[in-house]
């Protein structure tokens, strides 16, 4: 679902690699750094315990179904079944994923392909569309998107952008003088790409490719479509099956192992040594690389790839307002579930940009293997159903809370915030390294109170990025489904949970226009989200 | 920061104000947990609104999560009434002790064999297991006569199954107590031989992937085909039912029920409820395609359904009881240890 996740992983080197110019990025030796930012560490040690609520409830759970009860949910058959196809899946479409993701970001970064500027915004608006709303489109019209294929397919469709916004930020930054030189130094055209232009992009393909494999783990929706069994399918039968929470949060568990694989696999992969450009004297173009007679061809891979992208989607949720069978039946009007979705979204990206804020300055600014590890361990919760999260928070209102807010607005706005909040921490992370301490440190010489700098320093320089953060966290809360079903106050819907509603009795016909409305609204932040791209690269550049 | 913090303090304490539970004029309001289709619940309680004033807030969700729920919620859960596809998850909380008895006049519209043994739930409608076929993939004199028959290798690769829907369950019960635990799981795993990538989440995806001629044939209840008939039209509907012979597993009238929470505090306009459910004007929403859409069969108040379907009272089903059914926990674990949850 959350196929609004992009900009390049964690680690430091993102979105695109930072110039190694006149800003220095991250922590810098400095004298007045050795005192511990107390308030700092205290608030965001608050966030993070907030954050492991639901990982808290899995333990608390599968204690109570004891060792044995765990070891035998864990240990059945279709637990081999169900590893199996979530990890050929994952490394399938992450795979897929990172080629047509390269590909297309370096075909439009640095080749002379026709109608740049146009395919730059069409590749990227697959991620708004929710992923169940893909696989619906191609489902409902072929018999065979179904299964193991059909889920590469849909997936590979849905999120291949997740990859590409990063790839296509970090090639813009990074300097292309490097093939230059390579070439001049009689090094082949292939040699070249591999070693020099995907070495530059290679924090950057990580980092999409965690997000695609993490998005992988914890998808519901377009799974349970395409009768593709995953360990996340899984876990809903499990809690709308058999009334068994303890064998779900059981399943759930091997899913953090997972999810904890990938992360340390990337962390691996992303190794050492780091590529940028030779310093502020290289700030300049070459005239893109000529595709020749390769053009053609290159034209008609991108205009597939809309059409399948894109096209099918939107084509097929037209097809079905007009020609799926229409009964009147009541329910949330569109108007109403826009309404309802957009309140939920902006509150639950309002609160999660500010709550990134602590994490992600101790993070950049303070920078230790303790609170590095703080800050990375936020994005298990990307890898947790959302279902879980959902649970986990009932159950504490319930049992500590009194039930207060239980089904309101305010819990469900709170769930879509820890389940977001590893997206939202991406990019304002990536935006605080670019704002200077130093200037900081500047301000605060002449004077200025600590807060304030923050605010007229720090938050203004880094305003990018935070909107980056509010859109990627609104655009995810646009698709969410499960957690909703769970914590939405009754009597309301979200688009999503309409169409869910709809779509899951066939009605074709009547889920049509929620999934409009949904690619609609998601498409402006999908939108701001690739001109921050743009414009990061290009304040990069100018900077050197 | 501050005032962003502030900021997104206004805006969660203005959406605390958009939630969804709304009273009617005279202030009654009940909330119903539905694990019904949409449509159907919808219908009745449009009807029962209009009857009563009573404004009905309502919560859809599968009914084995809304029963997780009301444990979870204990004694402060805002449900008042449940409203049910099956009967496993209603025996569920009728075991947790988290309903209120039904009322007698209520129970006594509806045949006892389609009530709660304990008078805990009352049943509101039926509907039978089927089987459900593509013409272009299989013949009719093709398909097998039991259920059983479906885990034979000549029907490799042509069985659809939905091992986790609830409507599932009651079949592998009804095996289990027929046949035993041995020919149960040999049963289930030659199921899981034949149907291969055909294991679909539920009765509306087999339904619709024998329809669209994905796979030959499989076993949902009748409903759904009717159902589907109305969405998309007769002229897209080439797929046919057919009948298992009469007392086999596989042949079953499951009951749709409702039942009122204990913990409710609102037990007169909850009973109301349900005792609108199996009225007259309750049981012609269900059985009148014109209605609702609904197709299962009405169960109380003498009504009979007016969609078309072979009558209730000549269908001939496992005689398998509710109470036998129980909340389904056994053919989970059976499920569970042939591989297929």
């Amino acid at each position: 679902m959350s196929e609004a996740q992009l900009l390049s992983g964690p680690g430091p080197a993102q979105p695109a690699p930072a110039p190694a110019g006149a800003v220095p990025p991250g922590p810098v030796p400095r004298a007045r750094r050795a005192r511990r930012p107390v308030t700092l560490i205290t608030v965001a040690s608050l966030v993070c315990a907030v954050l492991a609520l639901p990982l808290v409830f899995l333990l608390v759970e599968a204690d109570g179904a004891g060792t044995s009860g765990v070891l035998s949910m864990v240990f059945r058959r279709l637990t081999g079944d169900l590893v199996w196809n979530t990890v050929r899946l994952s490394l399938v479409v992450t795979f897929l994923c990172a080629v047509i993701g390269t590909g297309a970001a370096w075909c439009i970064e640095r080749t002379d392909l026709p109608g740049r500027r146009v395919w730059e915004v069409l590749v990227i608006v697959p991620l708004a569309i929710p992923d169940f709303v893909v696989s619906f489109g191609w489902a409902s019209l072929w018999n065979w998107v179904q299964g193991f294929k059909g889920a590469v397919l849909v997936m590979t469709l849905a999120v291949y952008p997740l990859v590409y916004l990063p790839v296509a930020a970090s090639l813009r930054a990074a300097d292309p003088g490097q093939e230059e030189v390579a070439r001049s130094l009689g090094v082949g055209r292939v040699r070249t790409f591999l070693r020099i232009t995907l070495g530059q992009a290679k924090g950057a393909i990580l980092g999409g490719c965690l997000l695609v494999a993490m998005v992988m783990l914890a998808e519901y929706g377009a799974f349970e479509i395409l009768g593709y069994q995953t360990f996340t399918t899984e876990i809903f039968t499990e809690f709308s099956l058999s009334f068994s929470v303890p064998a779900a949060c059981a399943l759930s568990l091997v899913l953090v192992a997972l999810s904890l694989l990938v992360l340390a696999g990337e962390g691996a992969a992303r190794g050492r040594g780091r590529i940028s450009r030779a310093g502020g004297f290289a700030a300049r173009k070459l005239p893109p690389r000529r595709l020749g007679r390769a053009r053609l061809p290159v034209l008609a891979a991108f205009g597939v790839l809309t059409a399948l992208a894109l096209g099918v989607p939107v084509g097929s949720s037209v097809y079905w307002m007009f020609d799926g069978g229409a009964h009147a039946i009541a329910g949330a009007s569109v108007p109403s579930a826009l309404l309802t979705t957009a309140s939920y979204g902006l509150a639950a990206a309002a609160a999660d940009t500010a709550a990134t804020l602590p994490l992600a300055l101790l993070a950049v600014r303070h920078s230790s293997r303790v609170r590095l590890l703080l800050e990375r361990s936020t994005y298990l919760v990307l890898a947790m159903p959302g279902v879980v999260t959902a649970f986990a928070l009932s159950y504490f209102t319930e049992r500590y809370g009194g039930g207060l807010l239980y089904q309101s607005a305010p819990l469900l706005v709170l769930c879509y915030a820890i389940m977001f909040f590893p997206l939202a921490l991406v990019g304002v992370k990536a935006s605080l390294a670019r704002a200077p301490a130093s200037l900081d440190d500047m301000a605060r010489s002449l004077g200025q109170r600590r807060l304030v700098v923050l605010y007229r320093v720090t938050l203004r320089l880094a305003g990018p990025g935070l909107a980056a953060a509010f859109c990627l966290v609104f655009l995810s809360v646009v698709t969410e489904l499960t957690a909703t079903l769970l914590l939405i106050p009754t009597g309301v819907q979200t688009l999503a949970s309409q169409f869910w509603a709809y779509e899951s009795n066939l009605s074709y016909g009547q889920a049509a226009p929620f999934a409009l409305v949904m690619i609609a609204i998601a498409a402006l932040p999908s939108y701001v989200l690739s001109r921050f791209f743009d414009r990061s690269a290009h304040t990069q550049e100018m900077t050197t | 920061m501050p005032a962003v913090l502030t900021g997104a303090a206004l805006l969660g304490a203005a959406l605390a104000g958009c939630g969804g539970a709304a009273a009617g004029a005279d202030g009654q309001s009940i909330t119903l947990y539905s694990g019904q289709h949409v449509q159907t619940t919808d219908a009745l309680v449009a009807a029962f609104e209009r009857a009563t004033g009573i404004t009905v807030n309502v919560r859809s969700n599968d009914e084995d999560t809304l029963a997780d729920q009301i444990v979870a919620e204990g004694a402060r859960s805002p449900a008042d009434v449940i409203y049910t596809e099956d009967t496993p998850a209603l025996e569920f909380l009728q075991e947790k002790g988290a309903l209120a008895p039904v009322r007698a006049a209520t129970l006594a519209r509806v045949p006892s064999r389609y009530d709660s043994p304990q008078g805990d739930w009352v049943g509101v409608s039926a509907r039978a297991s089927v089987l459900i076929y593509n013409p272009s993939l299989i013949k009719e004199s093709q398909l097998p006569a039991s259920v059983l028959a479906m885990a034979s290798s000549r029907y490799r690769g042509k069985v659809a199954i939905a091992p986790q829907e609830i409507d599932f369950q009651p079949i592998v019960t009804a095996v289990l107590r027929d046949d035993g635990r041995a020919t149960a799981l040999r049963w289930l795993a030659g199921l899981k031989a034949n149907a291969g990538s055909h294991v679909y989440p539920d009765n509306e995806t087999i339904a619709d992937e024998v329809n669209r001629g994905a796979v030959a044939f499989g076993v949902v209840n009748q409903y759904y085909w009717y159902r589907m008939r109305a969405e998309i039209g007769a002229a897209h509907v080439p797929s046919r039912l057919a009948y298992f012979t009469a007392g086999d597993p596989g042949y079953q009238v499951n009951v749709s029920g409702a039942a009122v929470i204990k913990t409710s505090r609102h037990q007169a306009a909850a009973q109301r409820f349900l005792a609108f459910l199996v009225s007259p004007q309750g049981q012609h929403i269900i059985g009148n395609p014109a209605k609702s859409i609904s197709f299962e069969y009405p169960i109380g108040s003498g009504v009979s359904s007016q969609a078309g379907e072979r009558p209730l009272s000549q269908l001939r089903p496992n005689p398998i009881t509710l109470g036998e059914l129980g909340d389904g926990s056994a053919a989970v674990a059976m499920l569970r240890q042939a591989g297929l949850l």
